[in-house]
């Protein structure tokens, strides 16, 4: 067993090495602290987000949970609530923004849009879910969700905080984690990720279109 | 003719100009087609002899099947009156119409979004720049024949979910497994990303026109897309020197989501929640907006009771929007989320009426075409009975005792952002930032549409134009409108709620149609163009705060920086009706 | 004086503090944790704090609040389930975002189509939540649910409901909506008695 493996599972730790439990005790004071003073990057995309500020006055208060400390800067903000619709023209700032923010970190998807499209999907400059350039914590469904779900969604995300080791989370090792490349605008939205894929499918685009071409010519 | 009839009057178009103009005989249409190389002559005597001041909104259409384009302009008289429509037509593969920007500076951003989504180039125009997607975009989408990335077919409902519904995600069906498409043969690596150089360059234009001699410092500051000023995700770039703003551009398009697009897909039912989404703190006025713009075309009235309870829901969404207008203003003004947060306390009470009514507290999907989707049940007729006769008016007396003569906020309001009635009209604002200017102009009293002709209601109105006025006239609609639902909730008869029966295909014949309303916001216009199918050929949204950010440059320049905050929290945008 | 608005403002936040409290002292133990006290500060003459602890409250939501759309089943007397659907794709064909998917059933023997769907999908990630399936729907088999937590940690798994998925008794429905329940209930009884009226007495049809 690697000595990665082992630290993921703390629970199978053999007799002689039970001083090693202290670290799951750390982990829950740690998680206990970190989950209850999550501070929301202020960021509004669409209507969501009036149903974000709706869930931060006075009705459903979500400092209730520590969380009333909304930042208006991604260097000093714990988890971003993408709320609302992402488009191709925006991508591009929400992805430096995420890059921007200090781990450990976490993203909401708020609402159907920013989960997969929503009901603007099909339109030509909307992202089929912000989880296709950065990753997704959690995902609340609605369109938009209520106050009360996004609380819900607020909580699932504290759970999965409290689940988390020390040990294991990625943003405590190492190496140094790598930012996003961030999305260029050109014909169409270009992740720098994929430009093979894009060099490729023109080229078979204009090959077909060519065949097509002499076939209409004969 | 005297001039107190050429000014009242609707002009014949065709007997003044018989070699120019000729009338829109097509059936269902209304209005006259004018000559391109004649437009200005025309337009400019429609403005200074007929009176027809404001330029309210300037769209294009492309009729594919005719190889044309027509551009539609819709203008009216801040004196009163209906809406007076002229249109241009021009080849498809070489559409140049001359620039109305220099009679009416309103029409800047609305022909700048006409040139992005459908090619057509205007000549005159100072800075024609894509405004709602980015420099570089390929094609122009709406275009018959543009199709998206995800595009499955013409019109919805769409034949593969329904017998043989297979669930699949659209991005699988995309060879990029994604919702993009590129040009063929092209090569990412090649491409050199705009990054904002025209923008910047349409800026020191004017700075070097400023100071040809003197060798200044004048700093471009971006504000936005993210910032907890803007709004949601809007963007300023401003040319500063020191603290003075010497030029300002609005850059918009970053919530574009493509609702024309996707609204000449739909059917003319399925646009009714789509319309929702667009200025999303007032779902049921953008319902009225477009239920009226299809009931003209169908010719169908809505029962009385659905009439009544339409206007309560109007005036509901204006006191919630008005709510929340103050509120942010004044967290732009520094007073840091208390007046937000009283202001959405009060929306939380009417937004549950708005849930128990139509089921839904923001999205409303309420309206249907000729009445309602469901009556309103006597609890939530009572709820709002005590909301609106003992609250209410309580609680907007409150805001007013508790902001209105407060020092800071009269400091930084009074004088700021001025805007004279003249640059008004000309800029095309609506709404309250119109009638702050000294031009009472309300859609419900100009043109009156639904039952407003009732209702006893003033019109509220300022004298300086600034942000202060603003806001009291905002507070002041905010009294009419209780005003309104007293007494609309007193008469509110019993009776049906629509008329004929609920169809999820509707009928609607040929022709066009503009329906408007006075938004809370400012004038929202619905242009649509039907063609006797069941989606509408051309879906073409007046939004209120697109328009009315024309105004915000020109309130800016030589203001200071913490101004401009303050100036966009009072036009009251609203990015989901900016952008569509 | 110069100074007196901001003070007069500051009194109207003090007020809006110390009404909490009186408020407090006014209503007792009753005014957190029941329903009573949720619904007195929903009302139109709430004063001092206006909190719902969720998730120890909740506010309740009204009848005809819509939320993710469900299939309502009915169960027969055998303890089966009888689907309402008879895959007609009104529903599918009404949806603004075009997010339902409906395969319907055929017969194996005869190759021709049996009024239910073989399968029912709805992605609740373009779902708009208007309500319009429901509203049109003619057999009242598909309805909006109320159960808004439906927060996950995984869209593709989760978020592309199916039959088993959306399916839900009526005993169900008639509990998040019983007016509409009811009025169902009644308009269809009404019209069972109708038809039964109308046709001739049996035994006489052969």
């Amino acid at each position: 067993m690697s000595e990665q493996e082992r630290r993921t599972e703390p629970y199978e730790i053999p007799e002689e090495m039970k001083s090693q439990v202290a670290v799951t005790t750390l982990d829950k004071i740690y998680n206990w602290g970190r989950s209850n003073s999550v501070w929301p990057m202020m960021f509004g995309l669409a209507c969501c987000a009036i149903e974000m500020i709706a869930t931060a006055a006075s009705r459903y208060d979500f400092s209730r949970f520590g969380m009333e400390v909304m930042r208006p800067s991604p260097r000093q903000a714990d988890v971003m609530i993408v709320s609302g619709t992402v488009t191709k023209k925006m991508i591009p700032t929400i992805v430096r923004l995420y890059n921007q923010m200090p781990e450990p970190k976490y993203v909401i998807a708020m609402g159907a849009c920013a989960c997969g499209g929503g009901p603007f999907k099909e339109g030509y400059t909307v992202v089929s879910g912000v989880d296709r350039f950065i990753p997704v914590d959690v995902y609340i469904v609605g369109c938009p969700p209520t106050p009360q779900s996004l609380l819900n969604g607020l909580i699932t995300l504290q759970k999965k905080m409290e689940q988390e080791s020390i040990a294991t989370s990625r943003w405590y090792s190492k190496a140094p984690s790598q930012p996003i490349p961030i999305p260029v605008l050109g014909p169409d939205l270009m992740d720098p990720r994929k430009f093979d894929l894009i060099r490729q499918q023109s080229a078979a685009k204009k090959a077909a279109q060519t065949a097509d071409g002499e076939v209409e010519n004969e | 003719m005297s001039d107190l009839q050429t000014q009242t009057l609707v002009p014949q178009l065709d007997t003044i100009f018989p070699d120019w103009v000729r009338p829109d005989d097509r059936a269902g249409y209304q209005g006259y087609i004018v000559e391109t190389e004649h437009l200005l002559a025309v337009a400019k005597a429609l403005r200074d002899t007929y009176g027809y001041d404001l330029l309210s909104s300037v769209t294009g259409v492309d009729y594919l099947p005719e190889g044309k384009l027509e551009v539609v302009y819709h203008v009216f008289r801040t004196t009163g009156g209906p809406i007076f429509v002229y249109k241009v037509q021009v080849p498809r593969d070489n559409p140049v119409v001359p620039s109305l920007v220099p009679l009416y500076p309103g029409a800047e951003l609305q022909e700048r979004e006409a040139y992005d989504l459908l090619g057509i180039r205007f000549e005159g125009h100072p800075d024609l720049r894509r405004i709602l997607t980015w420099e570089g975009f390929a094609g122009h989408p709406l275009r018959k024949d543009w199709h998206e990335p995800y595009f499955e077919e013409e019109a919805k409902p769409y034949k593969s979910r329904w017998p043989e519904g297979q669930v699949r995600r659209a991005e699988d069906l995309n060879p990029f497994a994604d919702n993009v498409d590129y040009p063929a043969g092209f090569d990412p690596e090649s491409l050199v990303p705009d990054a904002d150089d025209t923008l910047y360059k349409t800026l020191f234009r004017v700075q070097q026109a400023q100071h040809p001699e003197i060798k200044t410092d004048a700093i471009v500051v971006n504000l936005g897309p993210q910032h907890p000023s803007t709004h949601g995700v809007f963007r300023m770039v401003a040319l500063l020197e020191g603290e003075k703003i010497l030029d300002l551009k609005p850059v918009m398009g970053y919530l574009h989501r493509n609702h024309e697009k996707i609204a000449e897909r739909n059917t003319f039912l399925q646009n009714m929640p789509f319309t929702d989404r667009l200025d999303y703190i007032a779902s049921m006025s953008n319902n009225f907006a477009y239920a009226l713009a299809v009931e003209k075309l169908m010719g169908v009235q809505p029962p009385e009771r659905a009439e009544y309870i339409r206007v309560i829901m109007a005036e509901l969404t204006r006191i919630v929007s008005h709510f929340i207008a103050v509120g942010f203003l004044l967290n732009d003004l520094g007073a840091f989320f208390t007046p937000s947060l009283y202001g959405i306390k009060e929306r939380e009470l009417i937004v549950d009426i708005f849930e128990m009514v139509s089921g839904s507290r923001m999205m409303c999907n309420y309206f249907r075409f000729g009445g309602l989707a469901r009556d309103m049940s006597p609890e939530a007729v009572q709820k709002t009975k005590e909301l609106v006769n003992d609250r209410l008016p309580r609680k907007i007396d409150e805001f007013d005792r508790y902001l209105t003569e407060n020092e800071i906020v009269r400091q930084r309001c009074e004088g700021v952002g001025v805007l004279t009635p003249e640059d008004a009209i000309a800029l095309s604002a609506t709404g309250p930032v119109l009638r702050a200017s000294g031009v009472p102009y309300d859609v419900r009293r100009a043109e009156p549409y639904s039952i407003y002709d009732r209702f006893e209601f003033d019109v509220a109105y300022g004298l300086h134009g600034d942000i202060y006025d603003r806001y009291l006239v905002r507070m002041e609609e905010m009294r009419q409108s209780v005003r309104i639902l007293k007494q609309a909730l007193r008469d509110l008869p019993e009776g049906p709620i629509m008329t004929g029966k609920p169809a999820y295909q509707v009928r609607v014949p040929a022709g066009e149609s503009y329906g408007r309303v006075e938004g809370p916001k400012g004038e929202l216009g619905f242009y649509l163009v039907s063609n006797g199918k069941p989606n509408p050929w051309r879906y073409h949204v007046r939004a209120p705060t697109f328009i009315n950010l024309t105004s915000l440059a020109p309130m800016s320049r030589g203001g200071k920086v913490a101004d401009v905050v303050a100036i966009l929290g009072s036009i009251d945008i609203v990015l989901g009706e900016v952008d569509r | 004086m110069n100074g007196k608005g901001i003070l007069s403002g500051l009194l109207i936040t003090l007020r809006h503090f110390v009404d909490t409290y009186l408020e407090d002292l006014k209503v007792g133990r009753k005014r957190y944790g029941t329903a009573e006290g949720i619904e007195m500060r929903r009302s139109s003459d709430t004063r001092g704090i206006f909190t719902i602890q969720y998730p120890e409250e909740k506010l309740p939501v009204p009848e005809e609040f819509r939320f993710v759309p469900f299939l309502v089943y009915d169960v027969k007397e055998d303890g089966e389930k009888a689907v309402r659907c008879t895959s007609c794709g009104i529903c599918a064909k009404v949806c603004p975002p075009q997010c339902i998917w409906i395969e319907r059933s055929v017969d194996a023997a005869t190759g021709k189509p049996i009024p239910t769907p073989a399968e029912f999908f709805i992605d609740v990630d373009v779902c708009m939540n208007c309500g319009m399936c429901a509203e049109f729907c003619p057999f009242d088999a598909i309805r909006m649910d109320h159960d808004y937590e439906m927060a996950s940690y995984d869209r593709h798994k989760h978020h592309i409901l199916n039959k088993e998925r959306l399916l839900k008794p009526a005993s169900y429905y008639a509990e998040i909506r019983p007016t509409s329940y009811r009025r169902e209930e009644a308009e269809k009884a009404a019209k069972e008695a109708a038809k039964a009226a109308a046709r001739p007495p049996a035994g006489t049809a052969a």
